[in-house]
C-alpha cells in the first residue's frame, strides 16, 4: 500500500492535502496530515470521535484556516485564497454537511435552487424550477417534498434534501459529511444506493466521512483512516487490514465490523 | 461555445439546431433561448459537443418532451445522461399553494383572531401555572432553587445597573434641559427642578427601566427557554421529573419581580444626578440647593408610586419573555420571532399598566 500523501498509478489527484496542521489553542487536531484523492472514486474517512474529520473537511472546503500546510483542490491551492477567487472552486463542488444545513425559511426546492439563482441568474422558471424538481428526484425525494419546509421533514428526507442541493450544479466533487448518520438501517442502505449510483451516472468523485461500516463496505472504493492527528493509511479494507494499527484492527476487526464485512460478502457473494 | 445554425433546410425538416462544444448549466439560460427561439419542427444535432451535465441534458430532454424536437448525433454517452433525466421527470411544485383571495384573507384574519385569543388564555392558563409551581415551591421549599435565583440576580440586575444608570442619566439631563428652555419663557426656570424630581421619580424612572429590561432580559429569557424547546433540554427536563417551571420561569419572575424595583431605584436616583449636574452647570442652583428642592417639592408617594409599579412591571415580562420561549416549537426561525414578540407584548402590557396604574394613584388622592 502507498503512503497517504502519494497519488496511486493512474489517478488524477482532485483534492491534495500536504502537511497540514490543524490546532484549536493548546490542542492540535491534525499535524503533518497527507492526502490524496482521486478523480472518480469514492473516499470513506473514518476515524475515532475527535480525531478532526470533520475538521479536516472544513479545512478542505476553506471554512478553517490551517495552522501550516497545502491543500489543493480541483487543481487550485485553497490556502489563503480571496472570496472571489474561491467562488470559482464552490461552484464545482457540493456538500451535505452533517444535520443537512437546510435554510429553514425557504421550502425543499427552493433550497435546491439558491444555488443556482447564485451562479446563474440568467436561469428563469420555469426552467429553474424543473432543474429544481429532478435534482430533488435525483436526491431520491417524493415530488410533494418539494413545497415542503424543512421542518416539516423526517431526518432522512432532510439528508436526500441535501443532498439534492449538493448536486444542484452538477458538481464534480461531493463531499458528505455522515450521511446515514442518524438514518434507520433501511433508509442507510438506500442512501448508500443513491450515492453509488449518482457517483456512477455522473461520474463524481465524492468525499464521505462517515462511522457506518456498512457504508464503508457497500460504497467506498478507498479508506482513509484518521488517528494520531494524521491518516494512518488509505486503500481498501483487506490493505488497511494489513496495517499493524490497533486502531484499525479493532475498528474492522471488532464484532460490528466483522458482522458488516460478513453481510457484505453474503450480499455479493 | 455553442454554435448555432439555424437552417430552413430545403426539405421541410424545419430548424437544426447544432450545439458545438458544451452544453452545461453555465449556458443554460443562452441555451434555452436559443431553442427558444426556432420553430417548430425542430431537430437537435449533438454531434459535435464534447461535455453536457445534467442541466444541458435536461434542456435537450425537455424540449423533446414539449415540442417533440428529434435528437440527432448523441453519443452512448449523452444517450445514457439523456435518459437518466428522463427517469427524474417528475415535477413538483415549488412551494406550497397560497390562494390568494377575499376569502384567504378572511381566513387569515379569522386565524389571527382565534391565534390572539388562544395566546391570551394561554398566557392566563401559564400565569395558573406559574401559580402552582409557586404554590409548589412554598409547600417544598428545598425544591426552590436558590442558586439559580442568585444567578438570576447577577444578570438582571446587576449587569445591568451600568446600561440603566448611564440611561437615566442622561434622560436627566435631556428633561433638565429641555424643560428649563421652556420654563424659562416665562422665567420660571426653578420650576426646571419640580419637573425632574417628580417625571423621574413617579413616572420615568421606572417606565424606562422597566423598557430596558424587556430589552435586556425578557427578550434573553423568551431566546434562552425557546432554545431550550429547541434542543429538547425542557422535554429532557420533563422525563428526568424536573419541572421546567420551577427550574426556569419561577427563577426568572423571581428575579425580574426583585431586581426591577432596586433598578427603577437607581434610574431615579440617576436621573436625579443627570438633571442636577445639568441645572448646577447651566442655571447655576448649586447641588445642596438642589437637593433641598427636591425634598420639598416630591411627595413621599411619588416614590410609592415609582416602586410599587415596578415589581408588577417584572413580573409582565419575566411572564411574557418565559411564556413566549415556551410556545417556541419547530425551527431556529421561531425563536427569533417568539423574541420579538416577547418584547413587544411585554412593553405594549406596560406601558397599558402604567396607565391603569396613573388613574388609580390619581383616583386614591396620590397626586
Amino acid at each position: 500500500m502507498i503512503p497517504p500523501g502519494e497519488v496511486p498509478p493512474g489517478c488524477t489527484p482532485v483534492i491534495t492535502v500536504h502537511g497540514l496542521k490543524n490546532s484549536f489553542g493548546e490542542q492540535v487536531v491534525h499535524e503533518d496530515l497527507d492526502l490524496a484523492v482521486c478523480r472518480g472514486e469514492i473516499l470513506g474517512v473514518v476515524g475515532g470521535s475527535g480525531t478532526g474529520k470533520s475538521v479536516l473537511l472544513r479545512s478542505i472546503i476553506g471554512l478553517q484556516t490551517p495552522d501550516e500546510g497545502e491543500i489543493e483542490v480541483l487543481g487550485e491551492n485553497m490556502v489563503g485564497r480571496t472570496e472571489d477567487e474561491a467562488k470559482n472552486i464552490r461552484r464545482r463542488w457540493g456538500i451535505l454537511f452533517q444535520n443537512g444545513a437546510l435554510f429553514s425559511t425557504l421550502t425543499v426546492a427552493e433550497n435546491v435552487e439558491v444555488p443556482i439563482r447564485e451562479y446563474f441568474p440568467f436561469i428563469k422558471p420555469p426552467l429553474l424550477d424543473e432543474i429544481a424538481s429532478y435534482k430533488i428526484a435525483m436526491g431520491g425525494l417524493p415530488p410533494d417534498a418539494g413545497p415542503k419546509y424543512p421542518s416539516e421533514l423526517s431526518g432522512g428526507m432532510v439528508k436526500r434534501a441535501g443532498l439534492a442541493r449538493a448536486l444542484a450544479l452538477d458538481p464534480e466533487l461531493l463531499f458528505l459529511d455522515e450521511p446515514t448518520s442518524g438514518l434507520d438501517p433501511i433508509a442507510a442502505a438506500a442512501f448508500d444506493q443513491l450515492v453509488r449510483g449518482l457517483k456512477e451516472r455522473l461520474g463524481l468523485t465524492v468525499f464521505l466521512i462517515t462511522h457506518d461500516l456498512d457504508t464503508l463496505h457497500a460504497v467506498c472504493d478507498r479508506i482513509a483512516v484518521l488517528a494520531d492527528k494524521k491518516v494512518i493509511g488509505v486503500g481498501t479494507i483487506p490493505e488497511l487490514l494489513a496495517l499493524d494499527h490497533p486502531w484499525i484492527q479493532e475498528y474492522f476487526n471488532g464484532p460490528r465490523g466483522r458482522a458488516a464485512a460478513a453481510s457484505y460478502e453474503g450480499a455479493t457473494a | 461555445m455553442a454554435e448555432v445554425t439555424d437552417q430552413d433546410s430545403a426539405d421541410g425538416r424545419g430548424s437544426v439546431y447544432r450545439v458545438a462544444g458544451t452544453v452545461n448549466i453555465a449556458r443554460a439560460a443562452t441555451t434555452q433561448r436559443e431553442i427558444d427561439a426556432l420553430p417548430d419542427p425542430l431537430t437537435i444535432d449533438l454531434s459535435d459537443i464534447n461535455r453536457m451535465d445534467t442541466v444541458g441534458a435536461w434542456i435537450v430532454y425537455r424540449t423533446v418532451r414539449d415540442r417533440g424536437a428529434k435528437v440527432i448525433g448523441a453519443s452512448r454517452d449523452e444517450v445514457g445522461l439523456l435518459k437518466q433525466v428522463g427517469e427524474f421527470d417528475v415535477p413538483t411544485r415549488v412551494v406550497p399553494d397560497e390562494p390568494h383571495d377575499l376569502v384567504s384573507v378572511l381566513r387569515e384574519l379569522g386565524q389571527w383572531i382565534a391565534d390572539t385569543g388562544a395566546t391570551l388564555v394561554g398566557l392566563l392558563g401559564f400565569f395558573g401555572a406559574t401559580l402552582i409551581g409557586f404554590g409548589n415551591v412554598i409547600r417544598r421549599p428545598k425544591r426552590f432553587r436558590v442558586n439559580a435565583v442568585v444567578q438570576r440576580f447577577d444578570v438582571v440586575g446587576v449587569r445591568a445597573l451600568g446600561i440603566i444608570g448611564l440611561m437615566s442619566f442622561l434622560i436627566g439631563v435631556v428633561i433638565a434641559q429641555q424643560g428649563s428652555v421652556q420654563l424659562a419663557q416665562f422665567g420660571a426656570e426653578v420650576y426646571t427642578i419640580n419637573l425632574i424630581g417628580r417625571i423621574t421619580v413617579r413616572e420615568l424612572g421606572t417606565l424606562m427601566t422597566a423598557i430596558m429590561v424587556a430589552g435586556r432580559s425578557g427578550s434573553a429569557f423568551a431566546a434562552q427557554i425557546g432554545t431550550m424547546k429547541i434542543t429538547e433540554e425542557i422535554d429532557a427536563m420533563r422525563t428526568i421529573g424536573v419541572s421546567p417551571v420551577e427550574a426556569l420561569v419561577i427563577p426568572r419572575i423571581i428575579a425580574a419581580v426583585m431586581m426591577m424595583p432596586l433598578l427603577a431605584f437607581w434610574s431615579m436616583l440617576l436621573a436625579l444626578i443627570g438633571g442636577g449636574i445639568f441645572v448646577w452647570l447651566s442655571l447655576g442652583i448649586p447641588p445642596l440647593t438642589y437637593i433641598q428642592r427636591l425634598q420639598e417639592v416630591i411627595p413621599m408617594t411619588d416614590l410609592w408610586v415609582g416602586l410599587i409599579k415596578a415589581p408588577v412591571f417584572g413580573f409582565i415580562i419575566a411572564l411574557a419573555g418565559c411564556f413566549q420561549g415556551m410556545l417556541v416549537q419547530g425551527n431556529s426561525e421561531e425563536v427569533g420571532s417568539r423574541t420579538t414578540t416577547a418584547v413587544v407584548q411585554s412593553i405594549f402590557l406596560v406601558i397599558v399598566l402604567d396607565a391603569v396604574f396613573a388613574v388609580f394613584f390619581s383616583n386614591i388622592g396620590w397626586i
